[in-house]
């Protein structure tokens, strides 16, 4: 039952993208089309479970036993960004079709601030392991919710006769606005 | 180009938030109150100066191949030195920001900066740099938290401007509010830059 409300909690009520500012970057640059959305989507599944999984490991059994806790900040960066380093290399060699797919999302993953802030939420949260990893999952899964509603819309934006001003990113503001207010109604769910 | 203007780029011409559109997270979550705003730009601004300085003056001693590591490690020491100040001396603005304090790590501008400008410059430019684009999203920021603290909760740095039990529009500091006053401020750029023809 906790885990269903991990679950909920962190797919729709506390969305990353659309009530917790999280991700905004890759959310407004990559969601043009819904079939980069779904690549982009996975990429950042993947990531963040484990992720979530290695920096509980390091917070657990290093930062804390040590007593160096300031070095969470330096520390979960360099471990996401070597992670994503890793999946590429591994990916590469054993899922070639699965690496050209996901290809060019890899990279960008280092600088999406969702990886690293919902390491840092997990932390603040108190999870132990399987529900950090449960909450990165899901959080991702979010993620990529809100990508491909985004998407979808943006697809039809683009036969859309849009203001001189607004084209581009003030108007995909805009819609990101209007999802929020969506989102918004299902906060008091869980 | 007089060394004036490497300050002044980053204030309208090359503005972070409005212009280039880079760090889009903190503006938009910590924006609730003039006070967060104002909190997150200095905060910003100290790691962009500081990380901007020792990047030029490291700039060759760093080989090409490691650039992003060092450069992503050189940030995150000044983001802990922020963490750790700010948890001493300024603990209720610690509490509103919460983690977008070490996510200061991965905004965009900083790693923009270090990458487009400071590793190619000597000291001083960069300096100039990083706290005219630090000013920048300062301004930026506390002029989108003012618009949606008045709009939102009737106040302006915590001054009440109408009284207690008048109505607000709340959902000017909820969610939605942010990514619609940011979109319509970057608009409003927009046309202003035109008209300037800048």
């Amino acid at each position: 039952m906790e885990y269903v409300i991990i679950v909920i909690a962190a797919l729709l009520v506390n969305n990353v993208v659309l009530t917790q500012f999280l991700g905004i970057c890759p959310f407004l640059g990559v969601s043009g089309k819904i079939n980069t959305s779904v690549g982009m989507g996975a990429a950042v599944i993947f990531v963040m479970s484990l992720a979530n999984l290695v920096t509980y490991l390091i917070q657990r059994y290093l930062l804390i036993p040590l007593h160096i806790e300031f070095m969470q900040t330096i520390s979960f960066i360099l471990i996401i960004a070597f992670l994503v380093q890793v999946v590429e290399i591994i990916l590469k060699k054993v899922n070639p079709a699965l690496y050209q797919a996901l290809g060019i999302y890899l990279p960008l993953i280092t600088t999406n601030c969702a990886v690293l802030g919902v390491t840092l939420l997990a932390v603040k949260n108190n999870f132990n392991l399987l529900e950090s990893v449960v909450y990165g999952a899901s959080m991702a899964a979010g993620f990529t919710l809100a990508l491909i509603l985004m998407a979808g819309i943006r697809e039809q934006l683009d036969l859309m006769n849009v203001p001189k001003a607004m084209k581009g990113f003030p108007v995909s503001l805009l819609l990101a606005g209007l999802l929020a207010m969506a989102f918004w109604g299902f906060s008091g769910i869980v | 180009m007089s060394k004036l203007s490497y300050f002044t780029n980053g204030l309208l011409k090359e503005n972070p938030t409005f212009v280039m559109v880079l760090g889009t997270c903190p503006t938009l979550a910590v924006t609730t109150s003039a006070f967060n705003g104002i909190g997150m730009g200095l905060a910003t601004t100290f790691v962009l100066t500081s990380s901007n300085l020792l990047i030029s003056l490291l700039r060759n001693l760093i080989p090409d191949k490691v650039r992003i590591p060092s450069f992503i490690v050189i940030i995150a020491t000044f983001v802990t030195i922020v963490d750790l100040v700010m948890k001493a001396f300024l603990p209720d603005l610690y509490q509103a920001l919460g983690i977008f304090i070490p996510l200061i790590v991965v905004n965009c501008i900083i790693m923009g900066r270090a990458e487009a400008f400071a590793q190619k410059n000597t000291p001083l430019p960069a300096i100039l740099d990083g706290l005219g684009m630090g000013t920048g999203f300062t301004v930026a920021l506390t002029l989108l938290a003012s618009i949606r603290e008045i709009l939102g909760n009737g106040s302006i740095f915590n001054v009440r401007l109408v009284s207690e039990s008048a109505s607000t529009i709340l959902i000017f500091i909820l969610a939605p509010g942010a990514f619609i006053t940011y979109g319509y401020m970057v608009a409003l750029v927009n046309i202003i830059k035109k008209k300037l023809s800048l």
